[in-house]
């Protein structure tokens, strides 16, 4: 990939900025969240609530799908590749998306690679539970990442977990001298040039959103006030009683995430959200945010 | 970085999209630059930009907050505005396939008119009004301004369409030089807004500028 592509990748991420990506199963739903105001949707036949449930291996979307619901909005297309699967990410670069997420929530293809996403034009976003994580995404290309969270849960508290965990680390690597920085990434694993970067940058040196059990405007406000710079909502919006309400309020709740009152505001009155899981006492092989290193 | 505006100053409407990128550049050119989330934000400014991002969630989210009417007035009682990509598209009069949300400036564009992200793309060009040597320009999911009206100066044509145009109050253009190092387009809106800045009329780019300037102005805990 050229520097410039890279670039122009990193570019359209900065663009969705602010704004909920969501994760829709059909055309219909495709537009029920471009209705209500996602930068963009994520196409995939199952959301993570119902991979969980069902069990089985889960793959790359059928394009067919895929192509339908590109079809039918205006607003980005993204959708999932298996760990390591970088067939299917040519599959869906072949297709012209305008994201390919390289998804814990599929079964990888390969436990000791991530896909060489330098080989890549289109854009790819990854997950992360950590500062080590993240930046070796960033080194294999990816110009967007996101926390892992417990996607289909229904339950924050990982994504919390994430987002602290990147933040603590930043502040650390921020306040050490130079020569202690290589130790430092030594003891990570991360590329020593970019802990450079963030070093001066204080930050992520690309876009970074919120992912993985996302269920509430509250949610969505949360992880904006930890300093993410948008939020993916996965099962949480169509495995709610009532989708599209959910969905103007957790868009909404995102663009004004500090304040209160309009968050008490676009709270109320929201129907059940979708039923959720208790991390702590889950089995370690239900927990996806495993997959992947 | 905190941005502020006293009177007189540019604010970046801060709903969702490229608002730190913009903050950054006015930076830059020297002028007081704020966010505007609310509508009594909009007070004492001379302009607005209306940036990039994904323009029905701008225009959902305009509608929430009251924006859109408080942008409306401000604009009837002298406001300049600028929009970029998304914003462009707000400002049209006709967009093509759907509904015009502002409808302020007699153009017509067309949304993606590109295709895809792998359509995506930077190049250069002259623009002779807004500067003497040709700028970086960076187009992502670009629309394309189709026709022009009355009243409307074509300031960029490229190929089959337009790149830029602007009226007596508003400028629109369809690519985006906030992620690039050239400051020409944010010193013309500037100066179209009434606005003293330093610098010439050359392509005004920013040796400091790196592509990720933007984030001194990101929301950091």
């Amino acid at each position: 990939m050229a520097e410039n592509r890279y670039l122009l990748n990193a570019q359209l991420a900065q663009m969705l900025k602010g704004g909920v990506i969501m994760d829709v199963v059909n055309v219909e739903q495709a537009q029920i969240a471009q209705e209500a105001g996602a930068v963009a949707v994520m196409a995939l036949e199952r959301v993570p609530a119902d991979i969980r449930k069902q069990g089985g291996v889960a793959r790359m979307s059928d394009p067919g799908l895929i192509k339908a619901i590109k079809a039918a909005v205006t607003i980005p297309v993204m959708a999932k590749a298996r760990i390591g699967h970088f067939v299917e990410a040519q599959i869906l670069q072949a297709l012209k998306i305008d994201y390919i997420d390289e998804s814990e929530v599929l079964t990888p293809a390969d436990e000791e690679c991530h896909i060489d996403k330098t080989r890549f034009e289109i854009p790819f976003v990854c997950g992360a539970r950590n500062l080590g994580e993240a930046l070796r995404r960033i080194a294999e290309g990816a110009a967007m990442i996101r926390t892992k969270g417990e996607a289909g849960t229904g339950n924050v508290v990982e994504a919390v977990r994430h987002m602290r965990t990147m933040n603590r680390e930043i502040r650390q690597l921020a306040a050490l001298p130079t020569e202690e920085i290589i130790s430092f990434a030594k003891v990570n694993g991360i590329p020593y040039e970019l802990a450079l970067e963030v070093k001066k940058l204080g930050r992520l040196p690309v876009v970074n959103f919120a992912a993985g059990g996302i269920a509430t405007p509250a949610d969505a406000a949360l992880m904006m006030q930890l300093g993410c710079d948008g939020v993916f909502v996965g099962s949480g919006i169509f495995k709610s009683s009532d989708p599209a309400s959910r969905a103007r309020a957790i868009v909404k709740a995102t663009a004004c995430f500090n304040d209160p009152e309009q968050l008490l505001e676009v709270s109320m009155d929201l129907g059940d959200p979708m039923p959720g899981l208790d991390v702590a006492t889950m089995a370690s092989e239900q927990r996806l945010a495993g997959r992947g290193w | 970085m905190q941005a502020v505006a006293g009177p007189g100053g540019i604010g970046v409407l801060d709903l969702q999209g490229g608002v730190q990128e913009h903050l950054d550049h006015l930076r830059r050119v020297g002028v007081s630059a704020r966010p505007v989330k609310r509508t009594a934000e909009l007070d004492g400014l001379v302009g607005l930009i209306i940036p990039g991002g994904e323009s029905t969630c701008l225009s959902r989210l305009l509608t929430i907050f009251g924006l859109d009417v408080a942008i409306r007035q401000a604009y009837d009682h002298g406001l300049k505005l600028w929009g970029t990509c998304a914003g462009a598209i707000l400002l049209a009069r006709e967009n093509i396939g759907e509904t015009p949300f502002f409808g302020l400036i007699d153009i017509v564009v067309s949304r993606n008119a590109f295709g895809s992200q792998l359509d995506s793309f930077n190049r250069e060009a002259l623009a002779p009004a807004v500067a003497r040597e040709p700028i970086p320009l960076t187009f992502i999911r670009a629309p394309k301004i189709v026709r022009t009206g009355e009243g409307v100066r074509v300031l960029l044509r490229l190929d089959d369409y337009i790149a830029a145009a602007e009226d007596d109050r508003i400028l629109v253009t369809v690519f985006h030089p906030e992620l690039t190092p050239s400051l020409a387009f944010h010193r013309y809106f500037a100066r179209k807004c009434g606005l003293s800045v330093a610098g010439g009329d050359d392509a005004g780019l920013d040796p400091d500028w790196t592509p990720q300037s933007w984030m001194d102005f990101s929301y950091h805990v």
